[in-house]
């Protein structure tokens, strides 16, 4: 996986909040990579970073949000710096979006049809009738039963989960090579979860699609990512492949976090439990974000901050747990 | 069936809504009447100090049953009957029971301070005899479910969500309830806050004899939490029984689909088969088995005729073939 080059390169990326008492760092120093046709599974707390990633790598970050730091290249090119114009083409294009809530990303006045139509035309040099026909097969290859008949349909006559399906239709409409997805199931029952995880990761197979997977489900990572970036208080905190991360994490914080998660496997008597709570953004600690809730800590860590190694299975800590300590 | 410390008995307790158009346009549209049976013939007893789980997805019933068990919806048909239970101060009565939502925001009146939003209930039942000893009481209860007795002064948007979930579980506490019925009281928590509120509602449970009836489409934190379990599908218990049991062995054919779909941490990048088509309306369920469109089990017989529930130990199961 690694020796392919790079589809999405994150470089050290700051976010930065200008507020009335003075600036708010809410990223600092993101990065990550994802290859061409990989699933990359972002997790972390409520307000860990996860959207503010997904949104500055779509180009989507408003004011008062900044850019204050680092790059962020699509297939060796720089686009954190690209005109509005451009990037909203690119967004189009070359990047599709899908959001929790599929209402926000449809019209509720056009049919699903039109709306498929309508991007497609934008992105791709096709007629009407040709767009229309690839509308269906879109409708088709997400699983919408009686497409045929469904294309004529408005937004709110179908349910949530057929609505997602749309959603992820109309992300595909210009053959991306990107999908940013900011938590695409938390909205839905297990089964039709089940389902559109299942959908995502046969897109990726068929259309070597690289997916960026935001949600603070670490069971829909666990059975959906090939690589997942663990997030805490604005920074990436581990990252590798999925398997490694959930079962040998090496970062205290995501050692603690695994074992805070039920088991529908076994009963236990009580959960593992990580005292306190993530730091808001006006009282981030120094050195190691982590540090007042972390067994481990030394004056190291209250003082300088943990770098992430590159590649592999790394975490940002400066005495990562090892592989013996997990049994 | 009933034992000695039964504390809720549930029988054939049914909620139906009409959801029909107004009278009159109905007249002119021909539209006939239209029923939506949200919980039907649903029937359970309750154990004092044990937690009674139910997990079905979106729109099954399940918080339409749990207001139901607190007195804001009225069964349409049944009976609910909680049993007089003796008090450790020696008062015998029927249990005090509150319910502990899923958005603690939303259940918290922004503008009151968290002092008098937990002293509400003590003045309203007079449970302490002045002031002083209902501001002694709310800084204990606010130590008892893990805050500081100086966060009485403070507002409920200074708190997390975790936090404000302890500030509901205090204000229940604080009506001296013996029932607390927790609809999905942890859904809209990050999974490390999550494990401080089930913690906190075990410890509590074993401290204060707490029952519970713990509402949530979570299989992982119903297993977690249960002695007893039901699973609901379109309004109807299709399994109940004790939750080692049902986990351990699960015989409906939905029990099993859903214990197959629910994404597991412990098997990273699992090839599962997801359960096809969705939940049907309430409204017009389908014939028969109400689960027979998505059972890959399901035969001629699951098309006409709806399973009964039927005793098997402690287990009940509504199946033909399970
Ligand atoms: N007051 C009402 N009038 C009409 N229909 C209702 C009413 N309350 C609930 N329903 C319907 O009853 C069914 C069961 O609803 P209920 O809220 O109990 O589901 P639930 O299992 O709690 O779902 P969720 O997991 O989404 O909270 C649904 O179809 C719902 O739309
Ligand atoms: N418009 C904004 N103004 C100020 N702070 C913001 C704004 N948007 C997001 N933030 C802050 O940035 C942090 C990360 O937010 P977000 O990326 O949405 O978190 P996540 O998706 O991980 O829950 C949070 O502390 C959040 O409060
Ligand atoms: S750097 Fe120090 S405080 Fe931070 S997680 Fe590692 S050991 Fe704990
Ligand atoms: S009765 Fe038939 S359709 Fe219903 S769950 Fe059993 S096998 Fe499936
Ligand atoms: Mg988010
Ligand atoms: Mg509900």
């Amino acid at each position: 996986m690694n020796a392919q080059p790079a589809l999405l390169s994150v470089r050290d990326l700051r976010i930065v909040f200008d507020g009335r008492r003075g600036p708010l760092t809410a990223l600092d120093g993101v990065s990550f990579e994802i290859a061409p046709g990989e699933i990359l599974g972002v997790v972390g707390e409520s307000g860990a970073g996860k959207s503010l990633t997904g949104t500055a790598v779509i180009g989507l970050l408003d004011p008062p949000g900044r850019l204050a730091g680092g790059e962020i290249k699509l297939s060796g090119q720089r686009i954190d710096n690209l005109p509005a114009e451009a990037m909203r083409k690119l967004r189009g294009r070359r990047i599709g979006a899908i959001f929790q809530d599929p209402l926000t990303s449809l019209h509720p006045l056009l049919t699903v049809g039109e709306q498929l139509i309508e991007t497609i035309t934008t992105h791709l040099p096709v007629g009407k009738a040709e767009a229309r026909k690839r509308a269906l097969d879109l409708l088709k290859e997400v699983g919408i039963p009686a497409a045929e008949t469904r294309i004529d349909h408005y937004p709110h006559q179908f349910s949530g989960g057929m609505r997602q399906r749309v959603v992820i239709a109309l992300a595909l409409c210009a053959e991306p090579i990107l999908i940013i997805a900011d938590e695409p199931t938390t909205a839905l029952d297990v089964s039709i979860q089940a389902q559109i995880t299942t959908l995502l990761k046969r897109l990726c197979r068929e259309h070597g699609t690289a997916i960026m997977l935001v949600t603070h489900d670490m069971g829909v990572i666990a059975e959906t990512a090939d690589r997942v970036a663990v997030m805490y208080a604005g920074r990436v905190v581990e990252i590798g492949p999925v398997e490694e991360v959930t079962r040998r994490p090496h970062h205290p914080y995501t050692a603690g976090l695994m074992a805070s998660i039920p088991s529908v496997h076994r009963r236990n008597a009580e959960l593992n439990q990580i005292d306190g709570s993530m730091p808001r953004l006006t009282a981030v600690p120094a050195g190691c974000a982590f540090n007042p809730r972390c067994g481990f800590a030394t004056d190291l860590c209250r003082e300088t901050k943990p770098g992430l190694p590159v590649s592999g299975h790394a975490a940002a800590c400066h005495f990562p747990l090892r592989e013996m300590a997990h049994g | 069936m009933a034992e000695a410390n039964t504390i809720l008995e549930v029988t054939s307790a049914s909620c139906r809504f009409d959801v029909s158009a107004p009278a009159l346009s109905r007249l002119f549209s021909h539209e006939p009447r239209r029923i939506l049976r949200a919980v039907e013939n649903v029937s359970f007893s309750v154990q004092r100090g044990t937690t009674f789980s139910i997990v079905g997805e979106s729109g099954c019933g399940k918080s339409t049953l749990a207001r139901m068990v607190v007195g804001l919806q009225r069964p349409t048909q049944g009976l609910l009957d909680f049993k007089d239970i003796k008090r450790a101060d020696g008062s015998v009565g029927p249990p005090r029971v509150q319910m502990i939502f899923q958005d603690p925001y939303a259940s918290l009146n922004p503008r009151w301070r968290v002092g008098d939003i937990i002293a509400e209930p003590i003045r309203e039942l007079k449970l302490r005899k002045d002031e002083s000893e209902t501001a002694t009481r709310v800084g204990d209860l606010l130590e008892i479910v893990g805050l500081s007795r100086a966060d009485a002064r403070r507002f409920p948007h200074e708190f997390s969500g975790g936090q404000r979930q302890r500030i509901s579980i205090a204000r229940a506490l604080a009506t001296e309830a013996d029932f607390l019925v927790c609809d999905e009281p942890t859904s809209a928590l990050d999974v490390s806050v999550q494990a401080q509120i089930l913690n906190l509602m075990v410890r509590l449970q074993k401290e204060f004899g707490l029952t519970y009836l713990f509402i949530s489409h979570n299989l992982s934190v119903v297993r977690h939490m249960s002695d007893q379990l039901a699973i609901m599908y379109l309004g109807r218990f299709v399994e109940s029984g004790p939750a080692e049991e049902v986990f351990g062995r699960p015989r409906h054919p939905y029990t099993r689909l859903l214990l197959d779909t629910i994404p597991d941490v412990e098997k990273p990048n699992r090839e599962r088969r997801p359960m096809s088509g969705e939940v049907p309306s309430p409204i017009a369920p389908p014939p028969g088995c109400a689960f027979h469109p998505r059972c890959v089990q399901a035969v001629e017989r699951c098309r006409t005729e709806a399973p009964a529930l039927r005793r098997e130990g402690e287990l009940e199961i509504a199946c033909h073939l399970a």
